[in-house]
């Protein structure tokens, strides 16, 4: 498939706003500015990017505790994802969340989640209240290796096949659970294979290669637009940052993380668009530099929002109409 | 006024409702053609088909879990959990999504969504299918919790939780289906958050839910021959909690006792007591008394379920002691 030059620019666009977003987030976190955890996405942003890309604007995305990518891919802003961090009133969900709790409903993201796995039932729930609409959106759920391990994932994929709903299930396979790594949490080699028990296709994609992600995932939408029913499609990725602030990654080696950087998913795409002339060495330096930018931008407006009001503090517990 | 069962008026409730929304569905494990567990669902499948009267798969966290996600895009779901012992596997989508997304999401998303289900004591049925968890709901921030012990309850509860725009447990008792009660022909529903005083009386107030308002109707029937006059309320909302009524009522009556079927310890019987302390210590001229289970988990044994769980006998013992 032929990409538009504006397309693809916008790939590298929203992969670099992931990168140095989640570079400052790591830089905040270690100054104590942001409180709590963050789970860094870095690495694997071609498989938010690639799949979001695959979707209309009206569609709907699940996300999961490392959401950051999904929800700037989704049209997440900065500002307002920034301030959330921060914990502040002018963050997503008035600083009530955090990190793991980003959520835009009204624009397609039903939200990250603390709990893995969580959002596998919930994004099943929503294409079936797509299909009985009769609208023909569809629902990208991400989640990661960790959660194809949970009693949620089985009973959600077989839902979904028996209703065939527009659901495309998008593993995040980076290997680790934690600090636990796939080899000894998982039955199979290739979480794919696993779409077998529940009569659905099921592929294995590159998952450092956007380009390679979003055809793969637009095949499974076209598919469940149709009507034809779920997928499943694993990406291979790896998350360079340790799975939160805490973790001096003992589980693997200095060698295994230089062996994926050498297929870092933004330079190789860099790459590609220098060598095939989308793009100059001048038009990428400009674009990283008005994208620190509105980082830096998107934290200024973060650390001098207000925080919550604590008289808010028990608002919204309820709707009270 | 006609007479109907309590599982007729559920139905009644569910079938005005999905006539009157589209986008009300009932989910769960055989809801369709085998018409519910308990009946509640009979006839459903053949009036509305199977695209609103889905039958699932036995996946009660993706039941749960589905409803979610539904009733944050657009729909209201009604989804059945068969028994409420089957809800530990659907608790995570209950507790950390259900319950929680509106809040931590800023206020921005709403979760319009019922999870029907039975609970309690009665038919011998073991400690996978007889406990009385409604204390677990009740804990969880973002949940609503309904326990109608009248057909007349049970009607206008229902249609008012599928119509509220928060989620709601809506608990029902296995031994009231077959119970009769008055259901007027028109449309009504019932407010969230009001108690429901089904016998006035002077001498000590009983506070009871579900089931076990109907054994407390009974030990007042009792009582009265012997000049004991008990007001009976009918909790019906265990959140929202009707505290002004049980107020009102301990002020008059200066005596009170609280029956749950649910286990003593850490059970909402606790909660109402700790509520009457702190707002009402000055009213009482007694301790209150809880009238619970014993804290067991419910044996099969008709002789050990009966002794587990609160009996007209228990109450009335427990009404001479508050009095004395």
């Amino acid at each position: 498939m032929v990409e538009k030059k504006e397309d693809l620019i916008n790939y590298l666009e929203t992969m670099l706003k992931i990168r140095y977003f989640e570079e400052k987030v790591s830089e905040l976190l270690g100054k104590d500015l942001i409180k709590g955890t963050s789970h860094i996405y870095i690495g694997e942003e071609s498989v938010a990017v690639g799949a979001i890309a695959a979707i209309r604007e009206d569609d709907y995305i699940a996300s999961t505790h490392r959401g950051h990518g999904h929800c700037l891919a989704k049209g997440g802003e900065l500002k307002k994802m920034m301030a959330e961090l921060c914990g502040r009133a002018t963050g997503y969900c008035k600083g009530r969340g955090g990190s793991m709790h980003i959520a835009d409903v009204a624009k397609g993201n039903l939200g990250a989640t603390g709990i893995v796995g969580s959002n596998i039932p919930v994004a099943t729930g929503a294409a079936l209240s797509m299909k009985m609409q009769k609208m023909d959106r569809v629902v990208l759920c991400f989640f990661g290796d960790g959660a194809s391990n949970t009693g949620g994932f089985h009973e959600s994929l077989n839902m979904a096949s028996v209703w065939k709903l527009p659901v495309i299930y998008i593993c995040e396979n980076n290997l680790y659970g934690m600090s636990v790594s796939v080899k000894r949490a998982l039955s199979v080699t290739d979480i794919a294979v696993r779409a077998v028990s529940y009569n659905m296709p099921g592929e294995i994609v590159d998952g450092m290669n956007v380009l390679e992600v979003k055809e793969v995932v637009a095949k499974a939408v076209r598919r469940a637009r149709k009507g034809d029913g779920p997928s499943l499609i694993e990406c291979k990725t790896y998350r360079y940052y340790g799975h939160s602030r805490s973790d001096p990654r003992v589980y693997r080696t200095r060698e295994e993380e230089a062996e994926w950087k050498k297929k870092d998913p933004v330079e190789s795409f860099k790459k590609k668009l220098l060598e095939e002339d989308v793009v100059t060495e001048e038009e990428i330096d400009n674009l990283e530099e008005s994208i620190q930018q509105e980082v830096n931008e998107a934290t200024e407006y973060a650390l001098s929002s207000p925080w919550p009001s604590v008289d808010e503090l028990t608002c919204d517990v309820f709707f009270t109409g | 006024m006609r007479e109907i069962f309590y599982w007729q008026a559920l139905n009644e409730a569910l079938r005005e409702e999905m006539k009157r929304d589209e986008h009300v569905f009932i989910m769960g494990e055989d809801v369709g053609p085998y018409g519910g567990a308990y009946g509640v669902t009979r006839g459903l499948y053949k009036e509305f088909g199977d695209e609103r009267v889905r039958d699932t798969a036995i996946s009660e966290a993706a039941i749960a879990g589905a409803a979610a996600g539904a009733a944050m895009t657009g729909m209201r779901p009604v989804a059945e959990i068969m028994s409420i012992d089957f809800s530990t596997i659907a608790m995570d989508q209950l507790v950390n999504i259900a319950a929680k997304n509106r809040y931590m999401f800023g206020g921005k998303t709403t979760v319009p969504m019922v999870m029907r289900t039975q609970g309690g004591t009665g038919r011998g049925v073991a400690g996978h299918h007889s406990q009385s968890l409604e204390a677990w709901f009740v804990h969880v921030p973002g949940l609503y919790v309904i326990m109608p012990s009248t057909s007349y309850d049970a009607k206008g509860l229902l249609k008012t939780a599928i119509r509220d725009d928060n989620p709601v447990i809506f608990i029902e008792h296995k031994m009231l289906y077959m119970t009769k009660g008055n259901v007027p022909e028109e449309e009504y529903t019932i407010p969230l958050g009001r108690a429901d005083i089904k016998r006035k009386g002077n001498d000590v107030t009983v506070v009871a839910y579900s089931r076990m308002v109907l054994l407390a109707l009974e030990a007042a029937g009792e009582l009265e021959k012997e000049g004991i006059s008990l007001e009976v309320i009918d909790v019906r909302t265990l959140k929202p909690l009707d505290m002004d009524m049980i107020l009102d009522s301990v002020r008059k009556t200066n005596r009170v006792i609280i029956v749950s079927e649910a286990c003593k310890t850490g059970g909402v019987a606790g909660e109402i007591a700790a509520q009457i302390a702190e707002k009402g210590f000055d009213y009482l001229d007694a301790p209150i008394i809880r009238v619970a289970a014993a804290d067991v988990p419910i044996p099969m044994s008709p002789v050990l379920e009966k002794a587990a769980v609160p009996s007209v006998e228990k109450i009335i013992e427990a009404v001479k002691k508050v009095i004395s």
